[in-house]
């Protein structure tokens, strides 16, 4: 559907926020020129009280101005006037934030000196402002990586509580964000700094986060970490396997239970970041059929390039015989896995997917044709003509660094807060798959109750157009959809409820709905 | 069967599914026409574009692209009159437009009691597209509109109210009933929306009623009068949402029969042959059960357009709804209902209400006192699962049945705190108390 009109809005002026309000935003725009200043080189000491209150400040004014916008509204579903406001309906401030963000996420992906980052002697400006932190916790100096590994847990935090105010009245909405604030907290930025502690001059593991998983941590296998596994003993070995079964058996188990959502939107920290900070812009997701039909060739593309990725750059590390895995025997093990899948998949679901069933086919025989290329290459290093390390450089460009970043969370004022996981993500377009396929997770619709308002659709994140499922009675079971729960949400009939019941009659296709004569609903149900 | 062309009046829900469902049975040649609007939009939610929740781009269901893609004319008209002799419209630009089978789905337009003043500039009700723009001329903000009145408590009432408020405008809302919608709602829940009305700020003003509108020299709404008390409000807005009536003036000079609607029979035909009644404007000539002759419901209008699409496709069927059920939402509170429940249990019949200690959830059941047997639900703050009720509604389950099974029919979202217990213990303590 086309945006570009708003037949409403009739110059009304943008809703006045009102002093709290302003109040709020200024301390916290107030704790971020600190960070800022420093960045200019002007010297706060002692840096560990300046970047801690800078923290605060930034954390206390997202907390004040949610109380005072949320806080004393009844219990409810409040969108109200977010078509109205600058800043949430591509206006003025949208594209200020916008290029305020992709330019902080192009300084710390290409220029992290910009920001003060020394790779040899002292850290400056930014950097060095985080270096007490970063001592205090993991007992090194910062790096960029580090501010932003900072910055980014504050924004889930500041802005979970944040959604936890608005969404105050709905216990599924509470939970996954207190689960997504946990899991960045905790495992995404506190557990890999504490165990970059344990390393020594003999020990030294990887940076760990047991919830990136590959491929969207597309560099888990890559040599220089694999040999630190493998060199850090049995603790190593165990977080080599765990990586390896993350993706082959955890994640398809609870896939299988819960959907996707387990992880997309109460684990994943590309998804804490779109359901907190990324939530004032849910609605801006493009949600035409073409738009679908772009995310469905983008994020598919994504998935065949991590693996054929990942695959080649294994597999020219264990061609050197330095590892118990041979390079052959690694690329049989993974055409095998592919064949398998794929095999199952035409022998049962074939019916399901349709015409996507020819798409899967094309990509399948692209990865297997490749795999081949790299076997018979007489060179043990290229893919037909790319090179393993080109291939890796490319992806980590391209996809790690301007797509997840740059675009990803440097557009969310301009195309929603999720294109990166519609588009982009290779781990969601595999869970999806399964999610789809193989899965007791859809959302059900509530009989005939649907009046085509079109609340689901507008705020659904990943652009489902929920609405034409509801409206003819039909469960939704997408590939895309991360379970955020909002469609049922802000539904004002209770026509949405997300479930894990049996695979069987998951998808139902229905023509005429609940409600109606019996005879009719069996006549135009059956007679297709 | 040779191609016909088939033309409906009006691009409603039940104009556009019977579009649709004629498409997918048959090669006919389709029309819509509608003076409204280009494309199909869900009247349901013209309230989310004003509060800001949405655009207006997003109450199209289907995109614009649609209707070419299947084949389906749009035509922008008006019709003036119905020629059935000749099988043709006259439109309000002169031109003359056949047909060989006529549906009218035409809709309502918002009741006028003849009020003093009921046309003045700023009296509005809230039904089509050009109400929603004459309200953001009339009342965009609170410096424009200092105050706004709204007269009739019913569902489209409290959504107005429910819209103004959020433009920060202050609302009086004038309710001719003792309590919010009492002529529907029993006094429990209907006292249980009182307080959620006055919790956001409303002026509420119970049995009510309007005396006159007064305007300005220039027409515009001034003030409004209060016929009990003879109070002068000032206001800049006047809601008048006393419900809506069929949209049916332009048929008076044809043949076709009519009385408050276009009357029909249970195949949805009118008096004239080949021209037929769906949606809002018609009327049924004997009422199907506890239903009213008009219904103005979205799903009846999405039913009737199912329904008719098979008989016009050479496949005759009755209008058959099946058990009654409804939905809305009054600010933050949902209410869904399956089966009848009426403002005061029928006779035979008696009721079972449970209400949360925060005042904002409730189910009341209705009951045959002898065979036991559920009646309907009226639920506020709880989600029910329609499949369930209609079962048990087809089943004539009993209402201890229904109490013991609560759960299964349950459909809040996961981790909701859920009531069934609680129900179930006061069901008991009811029934030692009789």
């Amino acid at each position: 559907m086309s945006e570009y009109v708003n037949m409403s809005v009739t110059g009304n002026s943008p809703e006045a926020l009102n002093v709290q309000q302003k109040l709020s935003s200024a301390l916290g725009l107030l704790g971020v020129s600190i960070m800022v200043l420093s960045g200019f080189n002007i010297q706060f000491q002692p840096k560990i009280v300046w970047v801690s209150l800078s923290l605060i400040m930034v954390f206390a004014g997202i907390f004040w101005y949610s109380k005072v916008s949320y806080g004393y509204m009844t219990e409810g579903i409040k969108n109200d006037r977010v078509y109205f406001k600058s800043l949430t309906n591509r206006g003025f401030w949208a594209y200020i934030l916008g290029l305020v963000l992709t330019g902080f996420y192009i300084v710390l992906y290409f220029y992290p000196s910009w920001i003060g980052l020394s790779s040899d002697g002292e850290n400056t400006g930014v950097v060095a402002l985080f270096d007490p932190l970063s001592k205090a916790i993991s007992g090194n100096a910062a790096s960029q990586w580090f501010v932003y590994g900072t910055l980014y847990t504050l924004a889930i935090v500041g802005f979970g509580v944040k959604f936890l105010w608005k969404y105050r009245h709905n216990r599924y909405q509470r939970l996954r964000t207190f689960s997504v604030m946990f899991f960045q907290l905790g495992f995404a930025f506190l557990i890999p700094e504490l165990m970059s502690r344990l390393n020594g001059d003999d020990f030294s593991l990887p940076y760990y986060n047991f919830v990136n998983i590959w491929p969207l941590n597309y560099y888990n296998f890559e040599q220089y970490r694999v040999d630190q596994y493998i060199n850090a003993g049995n603790v190593g070995i165990g977080l080599l396997i765990f990586g390896v079964l993350s993706i082959l058996i955890i994640t398809p188990i609870l896939t299988y239970k819960y959907g996707k959502r387990w992880y997309c939107s109460w684990v994943c920290g590309c998804g804490g970041l779109a359901e907190t900070a990324g939530d004032s812009f849910r609605h801006l997701s493009d949600k035409s059929q073409s738009s679908w039909k772009l995310e469905r060739w983008l994020v598919h593309t994504v998935v065949v390039f991590v693996v054929i990725m990942t695959t080649a750059v294994v597999y020219s590390y264990l061609n050197t015989d330095k590892y118990w895995l041979s390079g052959t025997a690694f690329l049989i093990s993974v055409a095998s896995l592919l064949t398998m899948v794929f095999t199952w998949t035409m022998l049962y679901k074939r019916e399901e997917l349709q015409n996507d069933a020819k798409y899967g086919a094309i990509g399948f025989f692209v990865v297997i044709l490749s795999l081949l290329g790299l076997h018979f290459s007489e060179l043990i290093d290229k893919v037909f003509l790319f090179e393993a390390e080109t291939l890796r450089s490319t992806y980590g460009f391209v996809i790690g660094a301007i797509f997840s970043g740059v675009v990803g969370v440097g557009f969310y004022p301009i195309f929603g807060n999720r294109v990166w996981c519609r588009f982009g993500c290779p781990m969601a377009a595999i869970l999806g798959f399964q999610q789809r396929l193989f899965s007791k997770f859809r959302i059900t619709t509530n009989g005939g109750q649907c009046i085509s308002c079109g609340n689901c659709t507008t705020y659904c994140e990943m652009g489902i157009d929920v609405r034409a499922y509801a409206q003819k009675g039909e469960n939704i079971v997408r590939s895309s959809c991360v379970g955020c729960g909002i469609c049922a949400s802000v539904c004002p009939r209770g026509v949405l409820k997300l479930e894990n019941d049996t695979p069987v009659g998951r998808i139902n296709s229905k023509e005429i709905l609940l409600g109606n004569d019996v005879d009719l609903m069996d006549l135009v149900n059956h007679n297709k | 069967m040779k191609q016909e062309h088939i033309v409906i009046i009006g691009n409603g829900i039940s104009g556009v599914t019977l579009a649709r469902h004629i498409r997918k049975l048959s090669n006919q040649r389709i029309t819509l026409i509608s003076s409204e609007s280009e494309h199909f939009f869900s009247r349901t939610a013209l309230m989310y574009v004003y509060m800001g929740h949405m655009k207006w781009n997003h109450l199209k269901p289907y995109e614009d692209g649609f209707w070419k893609k299947n084949r389906i004319d749009i035509k922008q008209a008006y019709v003036s009159a119905v020629d059935h002799k000749n099988k043709e419209l006259q439109l309000e630009s002169g031109e003359a437009f056949s047909y060989d089978k006529l549906v009218i789905a035409c809709g309502s337009k918002s009741n006028k009691f003849g009020w003093p003043g009921q046309d003045s500039d700023g009296v509005l009700g809230l039904y089509s597209k050009q109400d929603l723009e004459s309200l953001e001329v009339h009342a965009p903000n609170k410096e424009v509109c200092k105050r706004a009145v709204i007269v009739g408590g019913g569902l489209i009432g409290i959504e107005l109210a429910e819209m103004l408020a959020t433009r920060n405008i202050p609302v009086t809302l004038l309710v001719r009933e003792s309590h919010f919608w009492n002529n529907v709602l029993p006094d429990e829940e209907a006292k249980l929306i009182d307080r959620h009305i006055r919790e956001h700020h409303i002026d509420l003003r119970l049995e009510t009623n309007l005396e006159e509108i007064s305007a300005d020299k220039t027409g515009r709404v001034k003030a409004i009068k209060i016929k009990e008390t003879g109070e002068v409000l000032e206001c800049d807005f006047v809601g008048l949402t006393p419900g809506v009536s069929p949209n049916i003036d332009f048929l008076n000079s044809s043949d076709i029969e009519l009385n408050r609607g276009v009357l029909v029979n249970r195949n949805l035909e009118t008096s004239v042959e080949d021209i037929y009644a769906i949606g809002d404007c018609a009327e049924q000539r004997q009422p199907i059960g506890n239903r009213p002759s008009i219904e103005a419901v979205w799903y009846t209008g999405r039913m009737m357009g199912e329904t008719l699409a098979q008989t016009l496709c050479g496949n005759l069927r009755e209008y058959k709804p099946g058990h009654w059920f409804n939905s809305a939402k009054f600010f933050d509170i949902e209410y869904q209902t399956y089966g009848w429940v009426f403002n005061q249990p029928k006779e035979g019949q008696t009721d079972f209400y449970w209400q949360h200690t925060d005042g904002k959830k409730c189910i009341h059941i209705q009951y045959e006192i002898e065979s036991r047997i559920f009646k309907g639900i009226n639920t506020f703050g709880i989600r029910l699962r329609h499949e369930v009720f209609d079962r048990w509604l087809t089943e004539k389950a009993t209402v201890d049945e229904v109490i013991k099974n609560l759960k299964s029919a349950n459909f809040d979202p996961e981790f909701f705190k859920s009531y069934e217990k609680e129900i179930q213990n006061k069901f008991q303590h009811t029934l030692k108390t009789i």
